[in-house]
C-alpha cells in the first residue's frame, strides 16, 4: 500500500497542478499543426485496409491506430 | 472517412476558440475535469485527434488489390458518412475481398480455390463538449468463417486541446466451419482493449501513442493446414508428409505499444516516423519501424513516400519440420508464426478536385496508392517440388498492393 501511496500522491499533485497549466503552444501558433499534411492518418479507410493486409500476413497485431475486422486468411 | 478532424480552417478555428476559453478559466477547472484527467492518467491513455470534432460528411469509393505469393485479393469498398452538423455522425461501409488463392500452403497441401469475403460495418459518433463517444459494429462473412465485432470508445480533449486521450473496447465472436467437412464447427472469441494519446509537443511536432491488449480464446488454428512430419524419425531420407493437422493453444494474449511523430519541416512538407513493439504469450516478439514524407506539389497534388520495416521471432510451437506427429502438445507450420522480416516501400498521390464546390458537393479528391512488400522467411522452407530433407530453400516472395479511390465531401 505504501508503494501505491507513493505513486498516487505525486499523481494527485501533478493533476491538481493542471489548474495552472496553460497551453504552451498558443492557438495562434497552430497553423502548421492544422495543415492537412500533418494528419497521422489522412485516409483512415485506406490505412485501415493496409493494417488488415499486415494483420493477415504478420504475427503482430494492434497499436496501428486503426482497426480491421474479419479473417480473410490464406 | 477522414474521421476526427474537420476541414483545416474549422479545426484551427475550433482550437482557437476553445483554447481561449480554457485559458481564461484555467484557475477554475471544474472538479469533474480533474477527475476525468486523473482517470485518464491512471490508465496511461492515448488518441488520434487534437480536438474533439465529429468526422466530416463524406463518401468514398475504393478499389483495392493485393497480388503476391500466389494469392490475389481484390474488390471494392464503399463508405458513406453523414452527420447532423451538431452532435451525431453515422457511417456505413460495404467491403468485398474476392480471393483467388494458390499460396504455397495451398500448393503443397491442397488445391487452388476462389472465394469471397464480404464485410458490412457501421458506426455512430456522439459529440458532447470535449468528449466523443463512438459505437461500432461489423459483420464479416465467408463460406467457412463468420465474424461479428462490436466496440465502444470514448475520446476526451484536454489541456487547451494540446492533449487528446481515448479508451476503447471491442469484442469479436467468430464461427468457424469447413468447406470439406460439414460436421466441423468451432468458435473463437476476441477482446481488444485500446488506449491512445495524442499530444501537441511543439508548434511543429505532434506525438501519437497507441496501446492495444488483445486476448483470443477458442479455435485459433486453420482447419485446412497440416504440419510437415518426417515419415521415419530415424531416417530423414525417407521423406516427409503433411498428414497431421496443426494443434494451437486455445488462448492467446498480446500487447502492442507504438509511438509516432509527425514533424512540419521548414518548408511546407511533413516528416513522420513511428515504432511499434509487440509481444505475446506464444513467444512472438516483433518490431515495426516506419518513416514517411508528405510533400504538396503544384497546389492540387500531395505526394507521400513511405518505408516500413517489420521483423518477428517465431512462436514457441512453430516448426518447419517435426520428427513425430506427437512431438509436442502444440504444433504449427503457419509461416506467419515463423521467424521472418518484411520491407515495404510505397508512394501515394492525391489530387484535389472541385475545390470551390459543385452543387451539393463541397470538395473532392482522387487518390492512388502503391506499396511493394518483400517477405523473407528465416525458417519456413519452400517444399514445392518435394525437395529432400536438408535441401529445402527458405521461402520468400513479394507482393503488390494497390488502392485507387475517390472521396467527396458534402
Amino acid at each position: 500500500m505504501k508503494r501505491i501511496g507513493s505513486l498516487i500522491l505525486p499523481l494527485v499533485l501533478l493533476i491538481s497542478g493542471c489548474s495552472s497549466i496553460e497551453p504552451w503552444v498558443k492557438p495562434y501558433e497552430r497553423a502548421h499543426l492544422a495543415d492537412p499534411i500533418m494528419r497521422f492518418s489522412r485516409d483512415p479507410v485506406s490505412d485501415s485496409y493496409l493494417s488488415h493486409i499486415y494483420q493477415v500476413r504478420e504475427g503482430a497485431r494492434g497499436a496501428e491506430g486503426g482497426h480491421g475486422g474479419g479473417c480473410g486468411c490464406n | 472517412m477522414h474521421a476526427e478532424q474537420k476541414a483545416d480552417m474549422e479545426v484551427a478555428v475550433a482550437a482557437i476558440s476553445h483554447s481561449v476559453e480554457y485559458s481564461s478559466n484555467s484557475c477554475r477547472v471544474p472538479a469533474l475535469a480533474l477527475i476525468k484527467a486523473a482517470v485518464v492518467s491512471l490508465f496511461l491513455i492515448a488518441s488520434t485527434a487534437q480536438s474533439e470534432v465529429l468526422p466530416e460528411d463524406s463518401a468514398d469509393a475504393m478499389y483495392h488489390s493485393y497480388d503476391g505469393g500466389g494469392v490475389t485479393v481484390d474488390g471494392p469498398s464503399y463508405l458513406v458518412r453523414k452527420g447532423d452538423n451538431k452532435n451525431f455522425s453515422v457511417s456505413a461501409n460495404y467491403y468485398i475481398d474476392s480471393i483467388s488463392s494458390a499460396s504455397i500452403d495451398v500448393v503443397t497441401q491442397g488445391s487452388a480455390y476462389n472465394e469471397q469475403r464480404t464485410q458490412w460495418s457501421g458506426s455512430i459518433d456522439y459529440l458532447h463538449a470535449d468528449t466523443t463517444m463512438t459505437a461500432n459494429y461489423s459483420y464479416s462473412n465467408e463460406t467457412d468463417y463468420q465474424a461479428d465485432t462490436y466496440g465502444f470508445s470514448i475520446s476526451q480533449s484536454m489541456f487547451g486541446d494540446l492533449t487528446s486521450v481515448s479508451l476503447g473496447y471491442s469484442r469479436g465472436d467468430d464461427d468457424i466451419s469447413s468447406n470439406v467437412d460439414s460436421d466441423f464447427g468451432e468458435t473463437a472469441d476476441h477482446q481488444n482493449y485500446h488506449v491512445s494519446l495524442s499530444q501537441v509537443l511543439t508548434k511543429k511536432l505532434l506525438l501519437s501513442v497507441n496501446y492495444d491488449a488483445i486476448t483470443d480464446e477458442g479455435y485459433l488454428q486453420n482447419p485446412y493446414r497440416n504440419i510437415r512430419v518426417l515419415n521415419d524419425p530415424n531416417d530423414p531420407s525417407a521423406g516427409y508428409n503433411f498428414n497431421t493437422p496443426e494443434i494451437y493453444p486455445e488462448t492467446r494474449t498480446s500487447n502492442a505499444i507504438s509511438a509516432s511523430f509527425m514533424y512540419y519541416l521548414p518548408y511546407r512538407a511533413a516528416l513522420k516516423a513511428g515504432y511499434r513493439y509487440y509481444s505475446d504469450d506464444w513467444d512472438i516478439d516483433a518490431h515495426t519501424a516506419d518513416v514517411g514524407y508528405v510533400h504538396p506539389l503544384w497546389g492540387k497534388w500531395i505526394l507521400e513516400l513511405n518505408y516500413r520495416y517489420y521483423t518477428q521471432t517465431e512462436a514457441s510451437f512453430y516448426g518447419d519440420l517435426f520428427e513425430r506427429p506427437d512431438q509436442q502438445n502444440f504444433m504449427g507450420r503457419d509461416k506467419e508464426l515463423s521467424e521472418f522480416t518484411d520491407h515495404t516501400v510505397g508512394f501515394a498521390l492525391s489530387y484535389k478536385v472541385l475545390e470551390n464546390g459543385w452543387g451539393y458537393l463541397d470538395k473532392a479528391s482522387l487518390n492512388f496508392k502503391y506499396n511493394h512488400i518483400w517477405f523473407d522467411y528465416d525458417n519456413f522452407t519452400d517444399v514445392r517440388g518435394n525437395p529432400a530433407v536438408g535441401q529445402e530453400p527458405t521461402y520468400d516472395f513479394d507482393a503488390d498492393v494497390i488502392q485507387i479511390f475517390g472521396s467527396v465531401w458534402y
